[in-house]
């Protein structure tokens, strides 16, 4: 059996879990944990502490697993391990809560600098009233206009494909150009 | 959707980088510690900018640069109260008391010192109002934000902040596609800017420069919120493709496996 893996990362609360479980065809064996700090339990009640965990069959050969990293910066020792041998990479970002894209920026740069694979960046929550511009969201993440920036319901499975296919996209035109 | 937000998370720094690349049309309002300030911009330049009691008045402008005496002042808020900015402003020019250069000056200088006071504001919130344009009867600017922008970046501090806005220092710089052109840089910058290249990482210009990294972060930093440089890979930079990444080393193989994912993913 052949297995290859894809990352998905981001800030706390920015739909990681949500987003592999969603098409992940196991339930996404979690390390998730209640809360400790009052700020952070404001935005939600538990967190993953290790890593999400999700996978999808492609054929009898061949499966895809799904790494979602912890979101709190204590436990970003577990960036680099999750990041070895990853076909790419997925940054989510809450698109209602501009207060963590300073972070999601922070993220995105780290795992830019552990691996040359390709990735794309999802801007969650869409559906949202208050969810920012993805214009605004582009300039307020400095991604440059090549950057893949796609719009995400992290519950929504066809928002979730189409970011994975995306990427996918852009794995296969890297190798396709010889990268 | 407007865009909105609290100052603590998104700084005043931020705010302006975004316009300005975005080339955005409107009025920044910021709610904070003790009084309202209205930034008016006009596709991503500095228009307008008022803040507290302050009407944002010519006059009164004029007056807090010592244009203006008290009396003079008084004379013209309760004679002139009707008219508009530029005619008081073409009145002025026209009796040969100021010259146009004096008053655009004069009106630049109060709105950017607008924009200082903001820059020491870290608690209160912003919201930034597409449709609200600077008032007609005012007279507008149109001043390039990146200095502003520098300016404000400089006055970061933080070490963890940072750190966080620039993890690494083996990723390289380039230059984005903005002109360098009428940015006042202090000379540790353009030191920083003169080796610029996407084959030198941020690393070996901090050494080269003799710099530590809180140094070169916080150039860079700057740099990075005017929009005037971005962080890419370093040329020529070998970064091993880890073997663990795909099950075989054959390129075709990896290519029909991508495909492969790509038809699973798409049936789902």
């Amino acid at each position: 059996m052949q297995t290859v893996k894809m990352v998905v990362t981001g800030p706390f609360s920015a739909g990681k879990t949500e987003f592999i479980q969603s098409v992940s065809e196991i339930d996404v064996v979690s390390t998730e944990r209640k809360i400790s700090s009052a700020a952070e339990r404001s935005v939600k009640e538990s967190t993953t502490v290790a890593m999400d965990f999700g996978r999808i069959t492609v054929d009898e050969d061949l499966v895809l697993y799904l790494f979602g990293t912890p979101g709190q910066k204590r436990f970003d020792f577990m960036w680099e391990i999750l990041s070895e041998g990853m076909l790419g990479f997925i940054v989510m970002v809450d698109s209602t809560r501009p207060e963590t894209f300073r972070e999601a920026r922070s993220i995105l740069e780290t795992f830019r600098a552990y691996a040359p694979t390709p990735y794309v960046v999802a801007a969650n929550k869409q559906d949202r009233e208050d969810a920012w511009d993805l214009e605004d969201m582009r300039h307020a993440l400095r991604l440059d206009s090549k950057v893949k920036f796609l719009p995400c319901v992290a519950t929504d499975k066809a928002t979730v494909k189409s970011v994975l296919l995306e990427l996918l996209y852009s794995i296969l035109a890297e190798m396709e150009s010889g990268g | 959707m407007a865009l909105r937000g609290n100052l603590r998370d998104f700084t005043i720094t931020q705010l302006l980088n975004l316009v300005n690349l975005a080339q955005k049309t409107g009025t920044l309002v910021v709610d904070g510690p003790s009084e309202q300030a209205y930034i008016s911009f006009r596709e991503g330049k500095l228009a307008y900018a008022r803040v507290g009691q302050d009407d944002g008045s010519l006059a009164m402008v004029l007056h807090k640069a010592n244009k203006l005496t008290a009396n003079q002042y008084r004379a013209i808020v309760e004679r002139t109260g009707k008219i508009s900015d530029k005619e008081l402003g073409l009145l002025l020019i026209n009796a040969g008391y100021l010259s146009q250069e004096e008053i655009l000056m004069n009106l630049q200088s109060y709105f950017t010192e607008i924009i200082r006071r903001l820059f020491t504001w870290v608690e209160g919130f912003f919201r930034f109002e597409g449709d609200m344009l600077p008032p007609e009867d005012r007279i507008n600017v149109r001043l390039d934000l990146e200095n502003i922008i520098i300016e404000g970046a400089r006055q970061l501090r933080e070490w963890e902040q940072l750190q966080d806005e620039i993890p690494s220092l083996e990723m390289a710089l380039k230059f984005t596609d903005r002109p360098l052109k009428n940015v006042s840089l202090s000379v540790e910058e353009w030191r920083v800017v003169s080796y610029i290249n996407p084959k030198n990482t941020m690393k070996q210009i901090a050494q080269t420069n003799k710099m530590n990294d809180l140094e070169i972060r916080r150039i860079v930093y700057g740099l990075l919120q005017a929009g005037l440089v971005e962080i890419v890979r370093p040329e020529g930079m070998v970064i091993p493709v880890s073997p663990k990444t795909f099950p075989t080393q054959n390129k075709e193989e990896q290519k029909s496996l991508v495909n492969r994912l790509i038809g699973r993913i798409r049936s789902l």
